[in-house]
């Protein structure tokens, strides 16, 4: 499998550079309105797929709370939402919920250009389209690195040396930055950590829980060891604020998500010290492991069940143009590691492209994962607070996990 | 008024209030009983652009036909009341039964979720309730005591904080209060400690949440109680001057007193806005320090896995914490009433 990711996206999309025909756009009959999170290149999409509607209804919503509206928005009959665009992370709920439709006919008849490897198979039934790969990974600033004199870090251990040095020569106070505002974020944190340290989040071939084991505590342990060099308000900083910081130029090191590397890369925002010396590394191991501390993402987007066929086919159409090689310029370019033929990586893309390389783990696409990620980001903070030992947080964890598995039906 | 009369009257209001209170309450309890099926899962594949892994989902074909036969789910009573992100009473007993002592005791009640949440919200209720009612009638009385040319835009400025919509007066204080912030940065100036932050202290943090519930809802007893005012009986304030009363005394055993009635009407409102606290916890981003009933609603239905008959069972012990605070007003209320009666 690692041969073959490599194969995929590493090199063979930058050569590829098909021409294969286009999905048809615009689109006159129907209508289109999609649903999705907020950041560069998902706006691009939504952008680009709007523009295929002609004399037809077609708007977007486009909000960092889109997990909280979407299977709502796509519960109804005719659904609100006619396309929510999601992650593998995301896509669980909304299969759970059976609000998607299979999209076999749907290519069949209009999308025989999507390339092979965007197509999301489930059960055999294709349930989404992948647009683009992220991943959690190293920035680093150049120059502070070059001051102490060290390289940039390949393991979260190298990562702290590196940050006590910078902070004992007066360079940083805070020299360490992260996404780890309580909850969402911070449940991701401990996932990426948990499975850097080799973790199994269940017992084999069941929904029950097991993290409170070593590696748990291990993670546990090296979340607080890398907060203690933050911003001392890191339990309030998502992935927004951790980048502002970034721009203000008060942290050297943090693992960040790929498809948020591009702004901290470009003139806007920044000093020129910041941004000219802001470098992207491969995702960092832990605790002596070879499986990287990260994991690996796809969004993509779907295509509502409680729809008439028109709408469907209208928002298949445009979709699956706003994310084929035409939506790609010097603009979008760089916006992310973009899986469609004709993408050609540039330098701000190497973490996400080392991190498939590396083998990193996607992200656990099980029923029940939306729970315990759930369980963790709010359970773990009272730890990092230093109010309650690895353990007690742990097990809490796994409590609250229980009782809502049971309430779901996945535990009895 | 005739009972036809009286029946048209109130019949737009009934309708609405059945509506939109009644239903979705009826609604909310019959959700908090059941529990979703217990999931059919299959193991299947799954292929992407990482390669394909095996992996389980939920069968839908199953999950369909055991909706269709009992669209509610599985009944369960009390069992969601009951569990852990609730009542927790089995969680309760153990720690009961394991603690060394009543501190020990209330340790571990606040490791779980709901009294976690009570706690903060209580704390909340009765501390910005009554310094709510407080700071509006000193405001209320200030600018009453102003002069007429420039109470308007008195007024208007005092208002101002309710005008604000919650989300985004929370926001800005929550900038401000930033370590490198107005206040932030003033208070580690003041207490000459660099490292303090607001953000990180959860003190601090509840202190900062209440000052904001404070600030928020102050104009609304302002408004109230200057409303009041104007109603004072001049006669009596100024046969009082006579005796000799000093403004202490005036406010104290006339206005005081009038406003009486006022002051019941506040505090109903106040608590019950004050026990459903929740914007400024999100706008704060204060989960890791402070959660209330609410705040557990909205973290139930915003993961990607929604929680619906938790959210319910804990709306449904909103309803009954509030009627629990408003009944000791409310009795009062009606025996005045029954008194004005006879």
């Amino acid at each position: 499998m690692k041969m073959w990711t490599t194969a995929a996206l590493g090199t063979a999309i930058a050569i590829l550079g098909s021409t294969a025909a286009l999905a048809a756009c615009p689109v006159t009959e129907g209508r289109i309105n999609i649903v999705g999170n907020e950041f560069p290149a998902i706006q691009s999409v939504a952008a680009k797929a709007l523009e295929c509607a002609e004399g037809i209804e077609a708007e977007s919503n486009l909000t960092a709370d889109h997990q909280k509206i979407n299977v709502a928005g796509m519960s109804g009959n005719p659904a609100e939402y006619t396309s929510a665009i999601i992650a593998n992370s995301s896509i669980v709920a909304l299969i759970n919920e059976d609000v998607i439709r299979p999209l076999d006919d749907l290519i069949a008849a209009h999308g025989q250009d999507i390339a092979q490897r965007q197509l999301i198979t489930i059960d055999g039934k294709v349930m989404a389209v992948a647009f683009m790969a992220n991943a959690q990974h190293l920035v680093y600033r150049a120059d502070v690195l070059e001051q102490i004199g060290v390289e940039p870090p390949k393991t979260y251990e190298e990562m702290l040396e590196a940050a006590r040095m910078i902070r004992e020569q007066g360079i940083m106070e805070n020299p360490v930055g992260g996404a780890y505002a309580a909850g969402w974020n911070l449940a991701e944190e401990f996932v990426n950590m948990y499975i850097g340290h080799g973790g199994e989040f269940y017992k084999p071939g069941t929904a029950e829980v097991s993290i409170n084991n070593e590696q748990g505590v291990a993670t546990l342990n090296m979340l607080k060891a890398l907060s203690e060099y933050m911003n001392p308000d890191f339990l309030t900083h998502d992935s927004n604020a951790t980048s502002a910081e970034w721009e203000a130029g008060n942290v050297a090191l943090m693992n960040m998500w790929g498809s948020r590397t591009g702004v901290l890369m470009d003139s806007e925002g920044s000093e020129p010290v910041v941004y000219e010396n802001t470098k992207v590394g491969p995702p960092m191991t832990v605790g002596g492991g070879t499986n990287p501390a990260s994991t690996l993402w796809w969004d993509g987007w779907t295509v509502a069940k409680n729809i008439d066929d028109a709408a469907a086919a209208a928002t298949f159409q445009a979709l699956a143009h706003a994310t084929s090689s035409a939506l790609l310029n010097d603009e979008t370019m760089g916006q992310a590691v973009w899986l469609m033929d004709g993408y050609k990586p540039a330098p701000v893309n190497e973490g996400v492209l080392a991190a498939v390389a590396m083998g990193t783990t996607p992200y656990p696409m099980l029923p029940y994962q939306g729970l315990l990620h759930t369980a963790l980001g709010d359970n773990l903070a009272e730890f990092l607070q230093g109010k309650e030992s690895a353990e007690q947080a742990l097990a809490d964890v796994e409590a609250a996990y229980t009782a809502a598995a049971k309430e779901k039906g996945f535990l009895n | 008024m005739k009972h036809s009369a009286f029946f048209w009257f109130v019949l737009p209001s009934a309708t609405a209030m059945l509506l939109f209170i009644f239903f979705p309450i009826v609604s909310i309890i019959v959700q908090s009983l059941y529990v979703e099926h217990a999931q059919v899962i299959i193991e299947t594949e799954n292929c992407g652009p990482f390669g394909c892994t095996p992996t389980t989902m939920v069968d839908q074909e199953a999950t369909e036909a055991l909706r269709r036969e009992q669209p509610l789910g599985r009944f369960a009573g009390f069992t969601t009341y009951l569990d852990r992100g609730h009542l927790a009473v089995n969680e309760v007993a153990a720690a009961w039964d394991a603690s060394s002592g009543w501190r020990d005791f209330g340790g571990r009640m606040l490791n779980l979720p709901f009294y976690k949440a009570m706690a903060f919200t209580l704390t909340y209720t009765f501390i910005v309730t009554p310094l709510t009612i407080i700071l509006g009638f000193m405001i209320a009385v200030a600018v009453n005591g102003a002069v007429r040319a420039i109470r308007g835009p008195l007024i208007f400025f005092s208002l101002l904080p309710m005008i604000v919509t919650p989300l985004v007066g929370s926001l800005i204080l929550f900038w401000m209060v930033d370590a490198r912030g107005i206040i932030g940065a003033t208070l580690q100036a003041l207490a000459d400690d660099p490292g303090l932050s607001v953000k990180a202290s959860t003190p601090l943090m509840w202190i900062m949440l209440m000052v904001y519930g404070v600030w928020h809802a102050a104009p609304f007893a302002f408004i109230v109680y200057y409303a009041g005012l104007q109603t004072v009986n001049t006669d009596t304030l100024e046969s009082a001057m006579i005796d000799g009363a000093s403004r202490w005394q005036r406010i104290r055993y006339v206005v005081i007193p009038h406003l009486l009635p006022l002051t019941t009407f506040i505090a109903l409102i106040q608590l019950m806005d004050n026990f459903r606290v929740f914007e400024p916890i999100v706008s704060f981003a204060a989960s890791a320090h402070a959660t209330s009933l609410s705040w557990a609603i909205y973290n139930d239905l915003g993961g990607e896995t929604r929680q619906l008959s938790s959210a319910a069972a804990t709306s449904v012990l909103t309803i009954l914490g509030v009627a629990i605070l408003l009944s000791p007003v409310l009795v009062r209320t009606w025996r005045e009433f029954s008194r004005a009666r006879t």
